[in-house]
């Protein structure tokens, strides 16, 4: 067992969690935090992206006791009251999602591109993307939604 | 995934004492970690050597460029010392992957694991790099060994990779569409002396192509290559491409590379 300290969304937590945990179930088990999905469970789908020190990892391929002291941000974190994270807007306007189940991964790997550049193209955001997964085959919009959350960001 | 026990070492003499024959290196965990979860690794001790200091950095100098082992893709992708001295290899480390897999994959680790069809590698071979472990210097023509083997020993660590500057490069593949592993990358390195033509993805491990290297050694030009035959004996043959296929892919993607260098 090891004992982990992270800042989750804002809050301190500090629990004791077998060794091989990762992040992803360390969120959904241990803090109740579903939002992040956990798809194909090999870093492929992209459907588990937290932001870890303000940078888009795979949440289900790093272990909680090697983050031990990092700050994570989870889909649950955008909200800031009780308003939703502009790219959360973007995807609600422009119909960025039908079933939903990538979209938490999506928004936050999204949101880690425009961090880094403000007005990406089309070509930059779909490569941006290239490890979200979305089954639906919702592409389109999705990059809708990331440009016009550009504007607003 | 099977239970293990999680050390966080400080130094690298912390950590190669606790290895064993049942222990593995954690830097990204981007294959040791899918492994674990798949089956098809198990250890009983891992031993993280991301807060190693001395491990992660990168330093040019005129002549080199070193990598330490535990520095990420995406360090490497945006640093402008490494966009300056060889632009191919940073350009290599931003077509690894996604950018997550960038975000925690290390160079390290994807030479230490060395996947056949990992891009790495054929930057090794093709800038002459150094391996520096934590008992000896290794020359990449002597570090990769065979498919996911290398010459490392067990418990031996990778402390970081020392790049030749040449005079152009350029790495050039052809992606899976779905992992962004080489089906068939080529990797074109004009030094002073000759040139090196490092393949990746089309065998079972990476080589320096030496009819490519010969050809291009004496006319660096990608008309140079236009009689040089390629054999598909030994080549990969799988869903994603054949063997005949991937000897015409290494052809056309030295030509690419020569031509964009």
């Amino acid at each position: 067992m090891k004992k982990v300290n992270l800042e989750v969304n804002g809050k301190k937590v500090s629990k004791e969690v077998a060794d091989h945990t990762v992040l992803s179930v360390f969120l959904r088990e241990v803090l109740n935090l579903t939002g992040t999905h956990v798809g194909c469970d090999t870093s492929q789908c992209g459907a588990c992206v937290v932001h870890v020190d303000g940078k888009s990892i795979k949440s289900c391929t790093a272990l909680a006791a090697d983050l031990d002291g990092s700050k994570v941000t989870t889909i649950e974190g955008l909200v800031k009251n009780g308003k939703m994270h502009p790219m959360q807007e973007a995807f609600k306007k422009e119909h960025g999602l039908q079933c939903g189940f990538c979209t938490p991964g999506m928004v936050m790997s999204a949101i880690d591109l425009l961090n880094h550049k403000k007005n990406p193209s089309d070509k930059e955001i779909r490569d941006w993307l290239e490890g979200n997964i979305c089954r639906c085959t919702g592409y389109q919009n999705i990059v809708a939604a990331v440009k016009e959350a550009a504007t607003k960001m | 995934m099977k239970t293990f026990n999680y050390h966080s070492t400080k130094d690298v003499k912390e950590a190669t004492k606790l290895a064993s024959s049942s222990s593995a290196f954690l830097a990204g965990g981007m294959t040791t970690l899918p492994s674990m979860k798949l089956g098809l690794a198990s250890y009983k001790d891992i031993i993280d050597i991301k807060r190693i200091k001395k491990l992660s950095g990168i330093k040019v100098s005129g002549k080199t460029v070193t990598i330490g082992a535990t520095t990420k893709h995406a360090e490497v992708a945006h640093s402008k010392e490494v966009k300056k001295a060889i632009p191919s290899l940073a350009a290599l480390a931003e077509g690894i992957g996604d950018p997550q897999v960038r975000n925690r994959g290390t160079i390290g680790g994807s030479i230490a694991n060395n996947d056949p069809s990992a891009d790495y590698p054929s930057a090794c071979i093709a800038l002459n790099a150094t391996i520096h472990t934590n008992n000896r210097k290794v020359s990449a023509d002597k570090f990769f060994t065979g498919m996911f083997e290398t010459s490392l020993k067990k418990g031996e660590l990778i402390e970081a990779v020392e790049f030749q500057v040449p005079e152009k490069s350029c790495y050039k593949k052809y992606p899976n569409p779905a992992s962004r592993y080489a089906i068939v990358g080529v990797y074109v390195a004009k030094h002073k002396s000759a040139v090196n033509v490092a393949v990746t993805g089309a065998k079972s491990c990476v080589y320096n192509d030496q009819n490519i290297s010969g050809a291009l050694s004496k006319s660096f030009s990608s008309s140079a290559l236009d009689n040089v035959k390629i054999s598909s004996s030994g080549m990969n043959s799988d869903v994603h491409a054949s063997a005949d296929y991937r000897a015409n892919m290494v052809k056309i993607f030295a030509k690419k590379a020569v031509e964009a260098c």
